[in-house]
């Protein structure tokens, strides 16, 4: 079992610095999944403590052992890939015994093993295929058998789903959730996908750029996101950002407003703003309700209405040629052109500085 | 379909046209022509009209049987020896020229070999014919292992991320884009028997100690020097062969591999050879039909001596074919040689089939 620490670590490829000193302190036991935007560095992350690219600078932890010159056998972890990269010419057997087999175990133990893993994966009825004779899905359970066999202590997972259909995706998520719980071990996986990072992590580590963004629980990251990056990178339909006038400040809540926003109190969570500048606020498509006429706070008119069934996604222009989403969690009829009145809970907006 | 493919595409097959008239020219009527001349007597010129002759040159060619001598005996039954103690035997000659044994008339000792107090004789109706079909076959079956594994292991040596390595690259392939015939002309002078480069080097390695040898003029040494010669020559093609087939194994399976700890060795064995199964048949079949079609290098730097230990199959369908026009006889090597080639072809099909 092990923990895994970052310690301002970089990576440079010649002049282009793609991992821009990162702090990041997994424990042990954690899952942990790394979400952010494609070429944000996510995948170097992971190959960095599976030992597949170097480290340029900083130390990176594994299990409190400093493993930048280790090779990647020596750091006791496996590692499952997008590709799947599973042995092409073995059955699945030979293929989830591999590592075994490459540490010379002996045969009972090899079939002891793989037995066991493949009644986890819920797979002993293919054991004699050959990977072309596997569906997608199959192929990726074999390669988490291959990474289970060997009883490593940290799991690496880069995008292990994102070749798979949506309906095997969500058995698949189910299923490494429950993997999980059944192995216990440190699990750190790369995804793209906020669904996955949000049912399966522990914590979510958001990355931009090469740099971390916000580290936490995925409900923290939800309901309190440090910045306007997590903000908008979190939820679907993403957030809604409106530029606003700041009215009014005192300590803890700036009063806010524009042409199509009525003047709101919203707590500004201790972060710089100046009376008379301009301020993001940030709100939800879910929080937005629909109110009275001559009651809302926000106005606009519907510009597209798509009927989802369990929920109604609005598209509106507002009154300064802004647009914004709401929706609404139930079935309903709007036509473009009417006009639309908002209302929301201030409590749940955001304000966010302007450069950020 | 078929009718659309053959009857309404007049443009198509009219371009198809040149093309095919040249493969048919050149391709398959040289072919059948050879297999019907195989069945003649025919001369490149000669006066006398082409006899139907069946399978006569084939006999000829392929004629074999196997003798056994006795001792001779004295009168008193006992085996006579001559002063060295060696036993005496009859001449060959009483059999094969004796009316008693009609069949095995103007055939000639290949090889014989010892046992007992008796001797077996391999005599054959074409004793160079027989030298040729043996040569080649060993030099296949030398060539091939040795120039594919040299090939594999140049590839994996050039397929690697260093500064420079096109170079490498590029030194290796060089001997391929010579010509067969440059090439040979250049070994002559290195496998010379006086001061040339090979001799020169080894004396000098030894300090002295080696003694020269006139590399082609033994005939020990004689086919081995070719081999050597053609495996250096034709190794780079067969490398880039190879490092096609290993760009085509995927990294993340290498990547993989040293995540669950494989050694340089067990990545080999696990990943890169099992990704080069395809390659390796190809390599392999490449060689082989290389191989059996050896000429020039015998042309150029043996003609098939010394005493006859170079002689190859090509090399004597050319010679009976042209220097002696005898255009049967050539016919007839180059039928044989055809069905030794596609039956290694089949055979090496079945062997790397898909299961
Ligand atoms: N060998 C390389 N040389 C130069 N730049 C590279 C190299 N490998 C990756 N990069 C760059 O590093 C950045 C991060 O790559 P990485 O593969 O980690 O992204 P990612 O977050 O996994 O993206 P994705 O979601 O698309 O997989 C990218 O901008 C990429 O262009
Ligand atoms: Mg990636």
């Amino acid at each position: 079992m092990a923990e895994v620490s970052f310690k301002g670590v970089k990576k440079s490829y010649g002049r282009v610095d793609v991992v821009k000193g990162v702090d990041i302190h997994i424990n042990d036991g954690e899952f942990v999944v790394f979400i952010g935007p494609s070429g944000c560095g996510k995948s170097t992350l992971l190959r960095m403590i599976a030992g597949l690219e170097d480290i340029t600078e900083g130390t990176l932890e594994i299990g409190g052992r400093v493993v930048n010159e280790l090779q990647p056998k020596e750091r006791g972890v496996a590692m499952v890939f997008q590709s799947y990269a599973i042995f092409p010419h073995m059955t699945v057997r030979e293929n989830m015994a591999f590592g075994l087999t490459i540490a010379g175990a002996s045969k009972p133990e090899k079939e002891q093993k793989v037995a066991e893993a493949a009644r986890i994966l819920q797979m002993e009825h293919l054991l004699d295929r050959r990977p072309s004779q596997l569906s997608g899905g199959q192929r990726q359970r074999v390669a988490i058998g291959r990474a289970i066999t060997r009883k490593p202590a940290v799991f690496l997972f880069d995008e292990p789903l994102s070749n798979l259909d949506a309906a095997l995706r969500m058995d698949m998520r189910m299923e490494i959730g429950r993997l999980r719980r059944q192995l216990g071990a440190t699990m750190i996986y790369v995804t793209h996908d906020q669904v996955e990072a949000m049912t399966l992590a522990d914590r979510i580590v958001v990355l931009k750029d090469g740099e971390v963004m916000q580290i936490g629980a995925p409900m923290e990251l939800y309901h309190e996101p440090a910045n306007r990056f997590v903000a908008g990178f979190l939820g679907a339909p993403s957030m809604n950002f409106l530029i606003v006038d700041i009215l009014d400040l005192d300590g803890e809540a700036a009063t806010v407003g524009n042409q199509s926003l009525e003047p709101i109190r919203v707590a500004t969570r201790s972060r710089p703003f100046r009376k008379g500048g301009k301020a993001i606020l940030g709100i939800r498509p879910q929080y937005l309700r629909e109110a009275p006429s001559g009651k809302g706070m926000l106005h606009g008119t519907v510009a597209l209405a798509e009927r989802l069934g369990s929920e109604t996604v609005v598209d509106l222009m507002l009154r300064d040629d802004r647009e914004l989403i709401a929706a609404f969690d139930e079935d309903k009829i709007f036509e473009p052109g009417d006009a639309l009145e908002l209302i929301f809970d201030t409590a749940l907006a955001h304000l966010f500085p302007e450069d950020g | 379909m078929a009718s659309k493919l053959t009857l309404s595409n007049r443009t198509g097959w009219t371009f198809a046209l040149p093309g095919f008239a040249l493969i048919v020219i050149f391709v398959v009527l040289p072919f059948f022509f050879a297999i019907g001349l195989s069945l003649t007597n025919q001369r490149l010129l000669s006066p006398n009209p082409t006899q139907f002759v069946g399978v006569e040159n084939y006999r000829q060619l392929l004629g074999l049987a196997v003798v056994t001598l006795e001792p001779e005996r004295d009168d008193a039954g006992e085996v006579v020896r001559n002063e060295a103690g060696e036993i005496q035997y009859p001449r060959l000659r009483k059999i094969t020229r004796s009316n008693d044994y009609p069949q095995y008339r103007g055939m000639r000792e290949w090889f014989r070999w010892q046992s007992g107090e008796n001797v077996t004789v391999v005599i054959a109706s074409d004793v160079v014919f027989m030298k040729a079909l043996v040569n080649t076959f060993l030099f296949v079956l030398v060539v091939a292992p040795v120039q594919a594994g040299l090939a594999l292991v140049l590839s994996l040596l050039i397929n690697q991320k260093l500064r420079g390595i096109n170079v490498f690259r590029t030194i290796y392939f060089m001997p391929v884009v010579v010509s067969i015939v440059v090439v040979s002309l250049l070994w002559r002078f290195i496998y010379d028997g006086q001061n040339g480069l090979l001799n020169s080097i080894l004396h000098g390695l030894t300090f002295g100690l080696f003694q020269p040898v006139d590399w082609l003029g033994n005939p020990s040494t004689a086919l081995p020097a070719i081999m050597a010669m053609s495996i250096w020559q034709a190794v780079g093609f067969h490398m880039v062969i190879w490092l096609a087939g290993l760009q085509t194994i995927s990294p993340t399976l290498y990547e993989a591999a040293a995540i669950e700890g494989a050694s340089k060795w067990q990545t080999f064995r696990y990943v890169t050879w099992p990704g080069l199964r395809n390659t390796a048949v190809l390599v392999l079949i490449v060689i082989t039909m290389q191989g059996f079609a050896l000429f020039a290098q015998i042309d150029v730097m043996t003609n098939g001596g010394p005493r006859d230990s170079t002689q190859t199959l090509v090399f004597q369908a050319v010679e009976r074919g042209y220097g002696k026009q005898d255009i049967s006889g050539g016919s007839t090597i180059s039928v044989i040689l055809f069905v030794i080639v596609l039956t290694i072809s089949l055979i090496q099909r079945w062997l790397t089939r898909e299961r």
